[in-house]
């Protein structure tokens, strides 16, 4: 009984959000829902602690659905590299079901709370779905699931701007998927096959033609639009910063590194890095991106006054750094990549929590608003400072170790200028954190501002929970640069 | 260009060209337009011309439709169709969504041309700044200056629907 259903695990994993969601949608009730969204995410959470342990100790995990053997049938595949992305995105969403009770309680009306549950039950099957499956199409209808489930969770957003936001990122992401649709179709035209690994070993054969160098374009171009590389970023400050606190945090910490996920798999899997990075210029386009969208949008963050437009401007510049180092094609690299994706979503997902939690109490989020609130609300403030000076990358946090691990990658490969970018973003960070630390504890409150009380204990033990694991992994990163560096090992020996 | 050629590159390949052509003039509409439920139609043109990309790719000149039947028979791929019948469910519940989201901005904004719904935006944009500066400007007790925000409300109209 429990070896069968530890053997149907990674079918599980996907299979339970899924089936949650429209319990969700039959309870009609906030509290109900809430209740099955914290159980399921937890349950998933255990399963991807379970899978990783598994497939650190026993190596990739195949698992036939319905019973199909591959290539024929749909495979997830569990590997070194999507175990620890299955990992984020579990532990991001188990921790915000804490947060989001009385976030949601107080940004969505009650009546709608449970539609808003089922929404982000079907994001996070989407987003499982594409970490762990092994095949093709099934990614791309994974990624709509997603993609279709935050467009409709964006909109739930109080102010009604979110309703346009939430429209231009359904264009946007919907051209976006529709191009990795048509880059699959010429792959399967080439290979006759959807299974990755099985495109993959009937690739070099027809490695030369024009449609697949088609392919390769199309999937590159429409996954930069799902992970907002520079230049196809713009759907994305609007959507983080309208869209409710909850659905802020969930998406920001985990869809965009989801969509870089599936980008490096797509070039290291499936292409092969010798493909994608040795016979086409691909690593030189995505270096001069990555280094624009750090620059510029930092420079962009430096400008804004609603907070979490900030952040979300410092998410596209943080992409930026997760692109420079897979884009290296170099085993460092792209270990300070993978390192970089659990560290950014972890913080990024912190950064969010206090955002929302300023939120909860003012109603409002611009720096005027969250003036002198570093003494109204000391918990949610620290928060803040810890997490932001992780972005910032200060020793003894988890970004510390992420830049140092893409500095060391950038000097190894001899470029020096991408370590003098990164130093110069790094420093455009200081100053847009500081800002924000500047008016939260050296200005004082608005003189009309009645004194606000701290968030709620649910908010600020998930802010904190997600505050603290970063300092761990910031002092003790070995366990996540090792996991790092066999999957970076794993995927490089595949690909050549 | 021998006539061979002209048949072979652009008659055999027929389909192809229309898939271009639609996909080109779905993605010019949803660049171009400003009304949203013109893009929502350029988009699923653009969508739709993926569909048919499939569907030629699985087609065999002169086979059937997979069917067991006796004797030899030459028959169509099975797959890409079935992969765009998902594709095309993907394909509706966008556009649904799509349409249901420009019915709330019809709601919210009493327009669907994408100009005026950011011109509103800025409008409302300047006259809260404006309420904001006279608030302070006064600097009241707190229970005063709340009275002020109360016409802002008016901005969560869509909410309710």
């Amino acid at each position: 009984m429990i070896d069968t259903l530890f053997s149907q695990m990674p079918a599980l994993v996907v299979v339970l959000p899924l089936l949650a969601a429209p319990l969700c949608v039959l309870w009609h009730r906030s509290t109900p829902s809430w209740l099955t969204y914290l159980v399921v995410t937890w349950a998933c959470l255990g399963l991807a602690v379970l899978l990783f342990v598994q497939v650190k100790v026993g190596g990739p995990i195949s698992y036939a659905m319905g019973g199909w053997p591959p290539p024929f049938g749909i495979e997830l595949r569990l590997d070194a590299l999507n175990t620890l992305v299955l990992l984020l995105v579990t532990g991001i969403a188990a921790i915000t079901s804490i947060y989001a009770r009385a976030s949601v309680a107080a940004e969505i009306p009650r009546e709608r709370g449970y539609l808003f549950y089922a929404g982000l039950l079907l994001c996070l099957c989407g987003l499982i779905g594409i970490t762990i499956t092994g095949d093709a199409f099934n990614l791309f209808v994974f990624l709509e699931i997603s993609s279709l489930s935050s467009y409709g969770l964006i909109a739930m957003g109080e102010k009604r701007r979110a309703l346009l936001s939430a429209f231009q990122y359904l264009i946007m992401g919907t051209i976006g998927g529709t191009f990795l649709l048509i880059g699959i179709g010429f792959l399967y035209m080439m290979t006759g096959t959807l299974n990755m690994a099985d495109i993959a070993s009937r690739l070099p054969a027809v490695a030369d033609t024009r449609t697949v160098e088609a392919g390769l374009a199309f999937i590159v171009v429409g996954l930069s639009l799902k992970l907002a590389l520079f230049p196809l970023h713009v759907w994305l400050p609007n959507a983080y910063a309208y869209a409710p606190s909850s659905v802020s945090v969930f998406i920001a910490a985990t869809a965009t590194k989801v969509a870089v996920y599936a980008l490096i798999r797509f070039l290291f899997t499936v292409f092969g890095a010798a493909y994608a990075f040795g016979t086409l210029p691909l690593g030189e386009v995505l270096i001069l991106l990555s280094v624009a969208a750090m620059l510029s949008a930092s420079l962009a963050a430096i400008f804004q006054t609603d907070v979490k437009r900030l952040l979300a401007w410092s998410s596209i510049a943080q992409i930026g750094y997760i692109v420079l180092g897979f884009a290296l094609a170099s085993a460092s690299g792209l270990a300070a990549s993978l390192v970089h994706i659990v560290n950014h979503g972890i913080i990024k997902g912190a950064l969010f929590m206090t955002a929302g939690a300023l939120f909860l109490r003012l109603r409002a989020i611009s720096l005027n608003d969250i003036a002198g609130m570093g003494r109204q609300m000391p918990w949610t403030s620290a928060a803040f400072v810890v997490a932001g000076f992780s972005l910032i990358g200060v020793p003894a946090t988890g970004g510390f170790i992420s830049k140092w691990l893409l500095l060391e990658a950038v000097i190894e490969d001899g470029q020096y200028w991408l370590a003098a970018a990164i130093l110069i973003s790094s420093l455009l960070a200081l100053i847009y954190i500081g800002r924000v630390l500047e008016a939260l504890y050296f200005r004082e409150a608005a003189a009309h501002q009645s004194p606000v009380a701290e968030a709620p204990w649910s908010m600020r033990a998930a802010t904190w929970a997600l505050v603290i694991l970063n300092i761990a992994l910031g002092l003790y990163a070995t366990p996540l640069v090792d996991a790092a560096q066999r999957a970076a090992r794993s995927l490089l020996g595949a690909g050549t | 260009m021998s006539m061979d050629a002209l048949t072979e590159s652009f008659f055999g390949l027929f389909n192809y060209w229309i898939v271009i052509v639609l996909m080109m003039i779905g993605f010019y509409t949803v660049i171009s337009h400003d009304n949203l439920v013109k893009k929502l139609i350029g988009l699923n043109l653009f969508q739709t011309s993926v569909f048919i990309f499939y569907i030629s790719m699985g087609k065999i000149a002169g086979s059937t439709a997979p069917i067991l039947t006796s004797g030899d028979a030459v028959y169509a791929n099975p797959l890409p169709h079935v992969l765009i019948l998902t594709a095309i469910v993907v394909g509706v519940s966008t556009m649904a969504l799509g349409l249901a989201l420009v019915v709330r901005i019809h709601e919210a904004y009493g327009s669907i041309e994408e100009d005026d719904v950011l011109a509103a935006d800025y409008e409302r944009r300047d006259e809260e700044d404006e309420t904001e500066r006279q608030r302070s400007a006064r600097a009241q007790p707190p229970g005063d200056a709340r009275d002020d925000t109360k016409p802002s409300e008016a901005d969560n109209g869509g909410q309710t629907g």
